[in-house]
């Protein structure tokens, strides 16, 4: 079919996944062969058929509009990986005017 | 009935004991502090009959369902130093009902397997015989329960993964309908798909528990607020005039001859006790693994990429934020679930949408009215858990779709979301379980629980 090395690495930039070029390989070859059984899926009619997301098929479900408990700030920073005051700390994302 | 005094509180600390020695099956992750403690005064309240339903029933939880101050690591790298600052509704709910939680369970790194050998913290072994797999994704809870070191344990179930290793290691395993349970501090797989549910030696137990944990939650939006009988009121009851519909694409090529056997013996004797034997048929179920591994996998690609190394988890610092992202990913997450991000990203991706996900939706809808056409004309639906008995551990791990493919039978209620429970239904001639599957219509557990009840007090006797 249509996998390989190239549409691999797409589709993991994609992902935000980093993968050594062993891995693209072997991803490309399961990949195809995964895709090779679920294309029997052509050999279903649905041009009459809606797609179905939930089973229940509910929508809009609302709660009260009013607060309630909520987790205690020092409760959430203490997975941080690094913490910077009451944010979470990232690399600079800004770059110098001139570089 | 007298409650022999520190008789819980023996129990859970031998356990406890015997899993910081030498965790039996290594299915624990990890275990909970102060186990004694809370089993006295689980037992002291035993004592003057004020004690919850669950009081005296020892209780283990899949490590992708977060216990507050309690690493739930969902198998994976990833997630090894996480840490949730709140309690499961599952959870929550156990503890009030007098459950005593010993421990995490490992599992399928996010619950993404058939066997547990994808969990990145070592291969669960089946109790029955070490050298084959639990199943998967919940074998840690399976191993658990089947080894004896807990009475019950909650799994998570999204096309298998509690009625497969149920199968596998002898005992039952049920996965209520979609929305029964409330999924809130449940660690995201494939949301449409995903349920919590639970593993018993015996029905009675896990009617108990069930009852305990379902129900509607504010905090669960896809939780329903149908009503929640009392699972443990119909156990006992007969079968006759129950009508049991035999879906004749469940017992076709592919299942092993010692099952089909042992699936027939079980028919023979619904009918001995008094069943209508329906046969029917559900004529998209061919189809069902491969609409779930679109939807399943294009899901997770979306569930999975809250795991960015920025506010919890595993994170490769040192390079700029695109670096964090690619490297705490890359180094984060294992093979199987490197390979459904890449397969979910790829049936999600402009171009393929149509051709995969949308072309499984609706085929989805296909396999749903397949079931509910069936279920104008039966009661319950009975087929087997597996094509095979449990296979040895390293059979399937280099052969993805041959994985898959071993989630055949438990995979269309899945997609469907009716209930589902696997019972033991004895063993192969090389000693290992069997399991049949009863499937229910849409919030009738209680029917499935009754059946299954009923072939535990009576099959063996025939």
């Amino acid at each position: 079919m249509e996998i390989d090395v190239k549409v691999v690495g797409k589709i993991a930039e994609l992902a935000k996944l980093t993968l050594t070029d062993a891995e693209k390989l072997k991803y490309a070859a399961q990949l195809e062969q995964i895709l090779d059984y679920v294309h029997q899926l052509s050999q279903v009619d649905t041009s009459s058929v809606q797609p179905l997301s939930h089973v229940h098929e509910m929508t809009n479900v609302f709660r009260d509009d009013s607060f309630g408990e909520s987790l205690a700030k020092e409760d959430v920073f203490k997975n941080a990986p690094e913490r910077l005051g009451d944010y979470f700390r990232v690399p600079k994302v800004i770059k110098e005017l001139n570089s | 009935m007298p409650v022999k005094l520190d008789s819980l509180t023996k129990r859970a600390e031998s356990v406890v004991e015997r899993v910081n020695q030498d965790n039996p099956y290594h299915a624990f992750l990890s275990v909970l502090p102060d186990v004694g403690d809370r089993a006295l005064q689980i037992e002291s309240k035993m004592q003057s009959q004020t004690s919850g339903s669950l009081g005296g029933l020892i209780v283990a939880v899949k490590d992708n369902i977060s216990v507050r101050g309690i690493p739930t690591t969902c198998g994976s790298a990833i997630l090894e130093n996480y840490i949730p600052p709140y309690d499961a509704t599952v959870v929550k709910k156990i503890v009030s009902a007098d459950g005593l939680i010993i421990g995490k369970t490992n599992m399928d790194e996010f619950a993404m397997g058939s066997s547990t050998e994808h969990s990145a913290f070592g291969t669960v072994r089946n109790p029955v015989d070490e050298t084959r797999v639990p199943g998967g994704s919940s074998g840690g809870s399976a191993a658990a329960v089947a080894g004896g070191l807990v009475d019950v344990a909650l799994g998570s179930d999204t096309g298998g993964s509690i009625r497969q290793p149920a199968a596998f290691c002898g005992i039952a395993g049920i996965k209520p309908t979609y929305g029964r349970v409330s999924r809130y501090g449940l660690v995201a797989f494939a949301s449409s798909l995903d349920q919590i549910g639970v593993f018993s030696k015996n029905i009675e137990n896990a009617a108990k528990l069930l009852t305990v944990i379902s129900g509607v939650d504010p905090d669960d939006s896809t939780s329903s607020n149908t009503p929640v009988p009392d699972y443990s009121a119909v156990l006992g009851k007969e079968i006759g005039g129950l009508r049991v519909g035999i879906p004749k694409e469940y017992l076709s090529e592919g299942l092993n001859d010692e099952i089909h056997r042992q699936i027939e013996k079980c028919i023979d004797f619904f009918r001995k006790s008094g069943a209508e034997i329906v046969p029917v048929s559900l004529p998209h179920t061919s189809y069902a693994i491969a609409t779930y591994y679109i939807i399943a996998t294009a899901e997770a690609s979306s569930n999975l990429a809250r795991y960015d190394g920025i506010r919890y988890g595993l994170s490769k610092r040192g390079g700029d934020l695109e670096s964090v992202y690619r490297e705490t990913r890359a180094e984060g997450f294992g093979d199987e679930v490197t390979r459904r991000i890449v397969l979910g990203t790829y049936v999600l991706s402009a171009g393929y949408y149509d051709a995969y996900y949308d072309k499984a939706q609706r085929v989805r809808r296909l396999i749903k009215e397949d079931f509910v056409k069936v279920f104008q004309q039966v009661d319950i639906l009975f087929t087997p858990t597996t094509p095979t008995t449990a296979f040895p551990i390293g059979g399937k791990i280099e052969d993805p779709l041959a994985m898959y493919l071993s989630d055949v039978y438990t995979v269309p209620a899945s997609l469907a979301g009716v209930p589902a429970i696997s019972v033991p239904l004895g063993n192969a001639s090389d000693n290992l379980p069997i399991g049949g599957q009863i499937i229910g219509n849409y919030f009738d557990e209680e029917t499935i629980l009754q059946v299954g009840h009923y072939i535990e007090r009576n099959f063996s006797l025939i």
